[in-house]
């Protein structure tokens, strides 16, 4: 269960973080804390795990990665796991799930994204997954974005008690 | 974007500091005043490089729910479903992709019940089955992009 003083400061901070010198000094003002509390509970709850990540979140087509190919694998399920984990491992590869199967028009249970500069790229970056992992039997198919509609991250609302 | 920018975003990708004066902690890293840190974050916030500064949450945590879903939309609705789809609160990304399941969306709600909810609510504006693809099991990666 999160503290209602923590919740209080996750919907206060889920926005983004003042970019001054002191940004969590009206925040703490705010929450009648101490600066130094904010900074505790903000470790806190990243360390919990609550916090994912505190930092940026990097519009990855700005910085030249126009290629994003979700790559999809039909594995049989004993071998998932062990996979899964190989796969991510290669550090092109931004994510990596598995997944329910959809019938005949979705077989495929095992999803990771490889984010590149060009899909020549990704490509030559898909060949070495492949060999490195061993995923040469299975079927894949490889699904690059043509248009991005909306990115907002993933901002989730921290309202609820 | 010049080379201290990109160094910056890799530095502050691997996380911010969390402490009183974070941006002083990362000036120090890099070299440079706390003021010049400042102004090149605001100028990278102002141009859309950098989308958001501040924490990403563990959904299933805090509470809610994510989940991946797709859509195979007639080539010639698909601009009239990415607006029905796009004007749900609870839809994080949405991309065009190269399959007969040709729309990828992000879910995220403030409960697990919710999902269905928003699914059943899309599936009736558009029309179309929606394919819920719940993860069941995360795989860990390093999340850097080199700038």
């Amino acid at each position: 269960m999160i503290e209602p003083l923590d919740r209080q400061l996750l919907t206060a901070i889920q926005q983004g973080l003042a970019i001054t010198p002191r940004p969590y000094t009206e925040l703490a003002e705010k929450l009648a804390l101490s600066e130094q509390d904010v900074v505790t509970r903000i470790s806190n709850l990243k360390r919990s795990g609550l916090i994912k990540r505190f930092g940026i979140i990097v519009k990855h087509r700005r910085l030249g990665y126009r290629a994003n190919a979700m790559v999809v694998w039909d594995i049989p399920d004993a071998l998932v796991d062990e996979l899964g984990q190989r796969i991510s491992q290669q550090p092109f590869v931004n994510l990596c799930y598995q997944r329910p199967r959809q019938g005949e028009i979705w077989p495929y249970n095992l999803f990771c994204m490889i984010h590149g500069k060009s899909r020549e790229v990704v490509e030559a970056q898909l060949q070495t997954l492949i060999s490195e992992c061993g995923l040469e039997t299975f079927n894949y198919e490889v699904l690059f974005s043509r248009r991005c509609f909306k990115q907002c991250g993933a901002i989730y609302p921290a309202s609820q008690g | 974007m010049d080379a201290i920018d990109r160094q910056l975003i890799n530095l502050l990708q691997e996380g911010l500091p969390i402490c009183p004066a974070p941006f002083r902690d990362l000036a120090t890293q890099l070299e440079l005043s706390e003021a010049e840190v400042i102004e090149r974050l605001k100028m990278l916030l102002a141009d859309g490089t950098l989308t958001r500064f501040g924490p990403m949450y563990h959904a299933e945590q805090m509470g809610g729910a994510l989940t991946l879903a797709a859509l195979k939309v007639p080539t010639e609705r698909f601009d009239a479903v990415t607006e029905i789809v796009n004007a749900f609160p609870e839809v994080a990304h949405n991309y065009q992709r190269t399959h007969e399941l040709n729309m990828w969306f992000v879910l995220a709600t403030e409960t697990p019940e919710q999902v269905d909810v928003v699914i059943a609510a899309i599936q009736a504006q558009t029309g179309l089955k929606v394919y819920n693809m719940p993860k069941q099991r995360e795989y860990f990666v390093n999340l850097k992009l080199d700038a």
